[in-house]
């Protein structure tokens, strides 16, 4: 027999009360907020969530209170950086991760950058879960449901589909991201124009194997028409993978952007701050200060894994195998 | 979905033969209806065979069989729910007036809830487990009778009181897998009975629902069919369900109906071998300890296809040799009662104390 430490006894009885206070209505609820409870119980979810949250804090936030103006080469001005003598501090009490090569502030630009980041993540991300939902739900609609000409919509989205999946998505990025010009937007659609196929493959397919289920075809039964069995009974049951599939997107499109900066494919101008470009700019003084790439590197895949973890977490949440 | 295999090459049919003593005037008549799934690289299979039958307003109508016999596929093409592509559906299923299987797709979803509702098997994965329960009955209310969401919202809640589920209002927000089994089954008729149709068409709706479950169910459909003069086509395994509540029992093998007749006679002179195959093999409670069941013996992959004979011939224990060679034609007896078989058990062999244990 197991015995009960006194915390976990209290952990269990906290349980218990915790259900029996909750009104009855609620006490199973919807399978979203079933997946919610799974997924505040999973250590994974936890930490990537702690690491998304103090993420969005410093984006959100943290460019209010930089002790000095990313932009600013405070150090060039005072003669302590000399990038040419191959002198640049490192960190120190003023300034916590040191001088970049042209004299700013680091750490301030770290920061700075972080809002960059997420701001290009999040919005490459919606772009391209939107566009490729669009595409996925209308193939999905029509190869479900649509009869013999659907199934020709289907074929047709999805053969289009198949070739911009068939593309290395680096390649695809940087091939649209030349052809519209260095800048930010650039960026964002260029990295959420990769993520477009994935959604759709995943929505029509997650689309399609529900249109096969018994309450589609009960509510087929009862005369419910096409379009309403689409949007009201479909989509909202093949919509859990895409939410997994949004969380992990970001994670890769917080890196590819990054990828692109590096490669000078991001905003022109240059005193923005940005991971990516920071990174690139690190190179060159990689022996003199390494500390400068590290930074980002760390920054960007520390920022990725908390994506990652989250992903992994609501994807075992949402699991309809594992649900009880 | 049951599908028969079996590789039947030109169905002979048999058109009316049974059905001249029939009444004028059916809700629905079901008129050699066929159908074939056709996929490519697996054989042609005749699921359904060239059945008929009919209802009544108002009756209650029994489809038996075992699974794979046809029952499912049969209610699927009469609601036009059976996909297009490699079935082909032919015959007639005049409901009204109107053949069902020639109207379109629009006519056709006007019908389907409104006129003709069907209940499924698994009442868990007929609902959508992420829609409450109110939701997925106000639907049906809107689309069919176009009322507005908040008199639906109160219809709904009537009509779950009706069915027998305690404090709808609550019921109504709640998601399926929040209800129990028997609960979900009547949500499911309650949508089913929604806008009160004329035909509801029940797909074994107790085999997923534990014994004492089934009971009430059946006593629910028994009293809304009562009540409203909705006629029912009970489609089932079990002649204990069909004991109850049938007026007229079609007993279904490999496609074809092998045996109609009303409830009495059936039970206490069924006719063709199979039938009291399946009599026979219903437990008792009120039989001797040793008292075996007496299965119907092979499965119903053991068949003749029907053009070469009969098609339970490979089983059937009266098996002569007129079985095989041609399919067997239904002959009609009095009573409006009719068998497909030519070595029938006839009721001068049937001792009216050995009723239920059927010979031979």
């Amino acid at each position: 027999m197991s015995v009960l430490t006194p915390g976990r006894k209290v952990e269990k009885l906290d349980r218990l009360a915790e259900l029996a206070a909750a009104p009855a209505h609620e006490r199973g609820a919807s399978l979203w907020r079933e997946a919610w409870r799974r997924l505040r119980h999973n250590p994974s979810a936890i930490v990537g969530a702690a690491i998304l949250g103090l993420f969005v804090l410093v984006a959100a936030f943290g460019p209010f209170f930089v002790p000095y103006g990313p932009t600013d080469t405070i150090g060039v001005a005072s003669g302590e950086v000399r990038p040419a003598a191959g002198v640049i501090p490192g960190p120190s009490a003023e300034h916590w991760l040191g001088y970049d090569h042209l004299g700013r502030d680091e750490f301030s630009r770290m920061v700075v950058g972080a809002r960059q980041t997420l701001l290009v993540g999040v919005v490459a991300t919606l772009i391209g879960m939107t566009a490729g939902c669009i595409l996925g739900g209308i193939a999905g609609a029509a190869q479900g449901l649509g009869g013999r000409w659907g199934r020709r919509v289907d074929t047709v989205l999805m053969r289009a589909v198949d070739m911009m999946l068939a593309l290395p998505s680096l390649l695809l990025a940087i091939s649209i991201a030349a052809l519209l010009g260095p800048s930010l937007t650039t960026v964002m659609i260029a990295v959420g124009a990769i993520a477009v196929p994935i959604f759709a493959r995943l929505l029509r397919g997650s689309m399609i194997a529900q249109a096969t289920s018994e309450y589609v075809l009960a509510a087929t039964a009862l005369g419910v028409r096409k379009h309403r069995i689409a949007l009201s009974h479909i989509v909202p049951n093949s919509l859990a993978p895409v939410l997994v599939q949004m969380t992990l997107t970001l994670a890769t499109a917080i890196i590819e952007a990054a990828a692109l900066s590096f490669l000078g494919l991001g905003n022109p101008d240059p005193s923005t701050p940005e991971w990516g470009k920071m990174l690139a700019d690190a190179q060159r003084y990689i022996e003199i200060s390494p500390g400068l790439a590290i930074y980002p590197a760390t920054a960007i895949i520390v920022t990725a894994f908390g994506f990652t973890l989250l992903g992994e977490a609501m994807r075992e949440a949402l699991d309809p195998k594992l649900r009880t | 979905m049951a599908r028969q295999s079996g590789s039947i090459a030109a169905s002979v049919s048999e058109r009316g033969a049974h059905r001249a003593e029939r009444r004028g005037s059916a809700l629905l008549d079901v008129a050699d209806l066929s159908v074939t799934f056709a996929h490519r690289g697996a054989p042609t299979v005749h699921a359904v065979d060239g059945v008929s039958f009919t209802v009544d307003e108002g009756e209650v109508v029994g489809l038996v069989g075992e699974s794979g016999c046809g029952k499912s596929v049969t209610s699927l093409a009469i609601m036009g729910l059976l996909p297009r592509r490699g079935v082909q559906v032919s015959g007639r299923a005049v409901f009204d007036g109107r053949d069902l299987l020639t109207l379109s797709d629009d006519e056709m979803r006007d019908i389907r809830g409104r006129d003709i509702a069907m209940i499924f098997q698994d009442p868990l994965s007929s609902l959508n487990p992420i829609v409450p329960i109110g939701v997925q009955v106000a639907e049906v209310l809107i689309r069919h009778r176009k009322l507005d969401r908040a008199e639906a919202r109160r219809e709904s809640a009537e009509l779950l009181d009706r069915v027998g589920i305690p404090d709808p209002q609550r019921r109504l927000r709640e998601y399926p897998h929040q209800l129990s089994g028997g609960m979900r089954q009547r949500a499911l008729i309650a949508m089913a009975v929604a806008c009160r149709p004329r035909l509801l068409i029940a797909d074994e709706p107790t085999t997923a629902l534990d014994v004492t479950i089934q009971a009430q169910i059946l006593e629910l459909l028994k009293s809304l069919v009562r009540e409203s003069g909705t006629a029912l086509i009970m489609i089932t395994h079990d002649l204990g369900v069909v004991a109850g509540m049938c007026d007229t029992i079609n007993v279904l093998y490999a496609g074809r109906v092998v045996e109609t007749a009303s409830r009495r006679p059936l039970f206490a002179e069924p006719r063709h071998p199979y039938t009291v195959g399946l009599l026979g093999s219903i437990p008792r409670l009120d039989g001797a300890r040793e008292d075996k069941l007496r299965p119907i013996p092979g499965s119903v992959r053991d068949v003749l296809p029907w053009p070469d004979g009969c098609a339970f011939a490979p089983r059937c224990d009266r098996r002569v040799d007129a079985c095989v060679g041609e399919p067997p034609a239904m002959t009609a007896a009095p009573g409006g009662r009719a068998y497909r078989c030519v070595n029938p058990v006839l009721a001068v062999t049937t001792p009216p104390a050995a009723l239920a244990k059927e010979q031979p």
